[in-house]
């Protein structure tokens, strides 16, 4: 089998997080390659030092057996690389053709007639079905998608790198992609796609490389071998964390969901007949990959995301009477007594504002109280000091701005205020990403004292040892669906490896 | 009452509203290409100040200082004095939004007031040195306030199509060419690709900074015949005369021109004719209303097509992408 792509000692670092540690690969003509790994891997990361976009800190890249620099996608391009981005980048308003030819060089007359045949070649060479004078804003994902790979093709690409291409298309759609990738990997060219669906990995790859925290695992072939193996590979094993997990007491249902479905932006499910029910005084985890609906949960639940069907109850503390939440604004869910505190993924875009400082962050969520017209400052003023204090936030005073605080500092202050309220139902979207260790600890050690209050906790996260050691139990979301609720004492990680990458009702080999 | 309704005062009106469009038309032509590049330079009004006393100075300078100056070599300083006075303009603004970033809202605002008062005081300076009243030469002027020799003299017809200066047919050319390049163009379509989405412009190996510096620059110049022709062209005032703010709406009218042609250069030939009649309506069209009721007319048509066209929502009519964001690859 013919290199098309070598990598040696890749490596690259963001700030004081490594995305890829000493990573050597190759990459072969004819041969569909399949880079599985969890989210935070490095997966995107290297294929973006193929295609231009990063530049690596150390290592070499030899494309065709000649050692090359990719300072930019252009010139990526000109080695025949091209990649194909989760957010596609074409304009809306041009049509297909125009998108494809757009910046090529050639005469000052565009000749639309000598551009559609040639897309129509490509096309019947390889089975797309693509409109050249179609407009972009009229197009399903699909097409848009079709429409990126023939771009690439136009432009002579040799190595193609899909980057999760299948994660926005129907299963009919995600048949065809395959069909088309099977044709090319037929007419010799180098194909990559980087996923973290299992099924997808069996049915259409020839080999299967596995990264994990940045580091090349190795490289198997897709026939050989089996669902297990890739996802210990992709998982790991488990690391002792040591975060303290008090029992759970008096609990109680809070909050329960049944049949949430939502609609993203696209008019496919986000969230697809959702149901569980998170007690008080425990924390429920919330597993699965990037984008299985974890973000859309987090914002129906608190009133920020349209929900299509589907109930979302509350149960006060000390009554029985449910409360139901669906279709009210933030605003509506306080005025019914529902103390709900969230904690956003996007820190400084949703939960606190990055220019203004910390006592003005803290009004953010006070302003209603107090003489109307005028805003009372002295207790957001006395939250902020009593922050900076309990939660040793370091900062040069409650008067600088968010922006300037170190990103645990930022966690810190937002949870500060988010508890401050003293929910009933706290959730934490991804409350330590990007946070160091002793800062993370400090989170699960405020999400304990919450749950020891009886709060019933939702934490969002990614990493699975974490997870299995801080809550007690687990939810497992899949593409939008419930793939497992489990008992986090009892489950192992590998158990929610698979939960995460297939859904139930998918065979297990 | 309808006496205005005879043919010979419907075709002077007819005849007027041409005049009075065409610098709504370069404004609008310049304002076009520049915001097509996703560059909203407010900077009209100051840009055509600029031409106008740029062309007025180059062909009055030039005048004064030639021993026998040849009317058409003064024309024709004229122009590209214009043309590159008011392109300096959007060079400044270019620098300003592209290259550091600026606010374009605030940057072209503060061009609009820098070339107003640079014109006037440039050229209030002139006029002082001239004392008092400074005039190319009636050559010159002939030669912006004339129609095509022999075929202005057709009855009817000559008058209706070829009794124009010289800038009305260069204007209406700019606009078929303008049309022609955003359309058919490989430059134009990597130029539109630049205002709708930069990013995607950049990845497929566009230089988006020199197709923004580009358009912008040319737009303003286009910009400037505008100024130019107001200040050559007799049928708004006193023409080849330098007048204390002799522009008073014509930039405005032309930003919101480019909204009523929907950034289409071929519809801002209907625009500019449509509001060039609305502006002089009041002399031909007496409907016995106060002079200000007029006045408004342009400004209820402009607002009254935004909401035609927002109702409508077709994607081609929208501005672009991009419209007043400024690109800085690192933001990703």
């Amino acid at each position: 089998m013919e290199s098309a792509i070598k990598l040696q000692n890749i490596s690259k670092s963001f700030g004081d997080v490594r995305a890829n540690i000493d990573i050597n690969m190759q990459f072969n003509k004819g041969e569909i390659l399949a880079i599985l790994g969890e989210n935070g891997s490095g997966k995107t990361t290297l294929m973006n030092m193929i295609s231009g976009i990063y530049f690596p800190d150390s290592g070499s890249i030899i494309v065709d057996g000649r050692e090359v620099t990719i300072r930019s996608p252009r010139d990526a391009f000109s080695l025949g690389i091209g990649m194909i981005h989760q957010h596609y980048k074409l304009v809306e308003v041009l049509t297909a053709a125009e998108n494809i030819v757009l910046g090529l060089p050639g005469k000052g007359k565009l000749d639309r007639a000598a551009v559609s045949a040639k897309i129509k070649q490509i096309s019947m060479r390889y089975g797309f079905d693509i409109n050249p004078d179609k407009k972009v804003y009229d197009m399903s994902i699909s097409e848009k998608q079709t429409v990126e790979i023939v771009k690439t093709l136009y432009r002579g690409a040799s190595i193609l790198i899909l980057d999760e291409p299948t994660a926005v298309l129907t299963p009919q759609e995600t048949d065809r992609l395959f069909s088309v990738m099977r044709n090319m990997r037929d007419d010799g060219k180098a194909l990559i796609i980087i996923t973290h669906k299992l099924n997808e990995v069996m049915a259409v790859s020839s080999k299967v490389a596995v990264l994990r925290k940045g580091e090349y695992i190795g490289t198997v072939e897709t026939a050989k071998t089996s669902y297990k193996e890739l996802t210990e590979m992709m998982v790991g094993r488990t690391i002792s964390l040591n975060i303290e997990r008090p029992p759970p007491t008096g609990q109680q249902d809070r909050l329960e969901l049944r049949n949430i479905t939502c609609l993203n932006e696209e008019g496919i499910p986000a969230l697809d007949n959702v149901s569980f029910t998170a007690k008080s005084g425990e924390i429920l985890g919330v597993a699965g990959v990037a984008g299985s609906g974890q973000r859309e949960l987090c914002e129906a639940i608190a009133g920020l995301y349209p929900i299509l069907s589907g109930e979302i109850d509350y149960y006060p503390p000390g009554s029985d009477k449910t409360q139901p939440i669906v279709g009210k604004t933030p605003k509506n869910i306080r005025k019914m007594g529902i103390v709900l505190a969230f904690v956003p993924e996007d820190r400084l875009g949703m939960g606190l504002v990055a220019n203004m400082h910390m006592v003005d962050n803290m009004l953010l969520k006070g302003y209603r109280k107090g003489f109307p017209v005028f805003a009372d400052r002295k207790p957001p003023k006395k939250l902020a000091e009593n922050i900076i204090k309990s939660l040793d936030v370091v900062a040069p005073g409650v008067y600088t701005p968010i922006r300037r605080l170190s990103g645990g500092n930022v966690q810190k202050v937002l949870l500060g205020r988010e508890i401050s309220s003293q929910p009933t139902v706290l959730i934490a979207a991804y409350p330590v990403r990007g946070l160091d260790i002793n800062s993370s600890f400090t989170v699960y050690n405020l999400l304990n004292e919450e749950k020891k209050k009886g709060a019933a906790v939702i934490y969002i996260g990614e990493d699975l040892d974490i997870m299995l050691e801080l809550c007690d139990r687990i939810v497992v979301l899949c593409g939008g669906k419930v793939s497992g609720i489990a008992d986090a004492q009892s489950i192992t990680k590998e158990e929610i490896g698979m939960l995460m990458t297939n859904l139930p009702d998918a065979r297990l080999p | 009452m309808f006496d205005f309704l005879n043919p010979d005062n419907l075709m002077n009106f007819f005849v007027a509203a041409i005049l009075a469009g065409t610098p709504l038309l370069f404004g609008t032509l310049g304002e076009i290409l520049t915001e097509k590049s996703g560059n909203l330079n407010l900077g009209v009004q100051g840009m055509m100040f600029m031409g106008a006393l740029g062309g007025f100075a180059g062909a009055y300078y030039y005048e004064q200082m030639a021993a026998q100056p040849v009317a058409v070599i003064s024309v024709l300083i004229a122009v590209i004095c214009a043309f590159l006075t008011a392109a300096f303009g959007a060079f400044l603004y270019s620098v300003l939004t592209i290259s550091m970033r600026a606010n374009q809202n605030v940057t072209g605002l503060a061009l609009t007031i820098f070339g107003t008062g640079f014109a006037n005081f440039f050229g209030e300076a002139i006029s002082f040195a001239a004392g008092g009243y400074a005039a190319v030469s009636s050559e010159t002027k002939t030669i912006f306030n004339t129609g095509i020799p022999g075929l202005a003299d057709i009855p009817i017809i000559g008058k209706i199509l070829f009794s124009y200066n010289f800038l009305v047919y260069f204007a209406i050319l700019t606009a078929i060419i303008l049309a022609w390049f955003l359309n058919r163009s490989r430059a134009g379509l990597n130029l539109r690709a630049v205002g709708e989405s930069p990013a995607t412009a950049d990845a497929a190996g566009i230089n988006v900074t020199r197709y923004k510096y580009l358009a912008t620059v040319i737009g303003g110049g286009i910009c400037g015949l505008g100024g130019l022709y107001i200040v050559m062209n007799s049928s708004n005032g006193v023409g080849g005369v330098w007048t204390f703010n002799l522009i008073s709406y014509q930039g405005w009218i032309a930003v919101a021109l480019v909204i009523f042609a929907t950034w289409s250069p071929a519809r801002a030939l209907w625009g500019s004719l449509i509001f060039g009649a609305l502006s002089v309506m009041r002399l031909y069209i007496p409907l016995g209303i106060p002079a200000q009721i007029y006045d408004m007319f342009p400004y209820i048509a402009t607002i009254a097509v935004i909401i035609g066209v927002s109702m409508r929502r077709r994607r081609e009519n929208h501005p672009p992408d991009s419209l007043g964001i400024a690109y800085f690859r690192e933001e990703r």
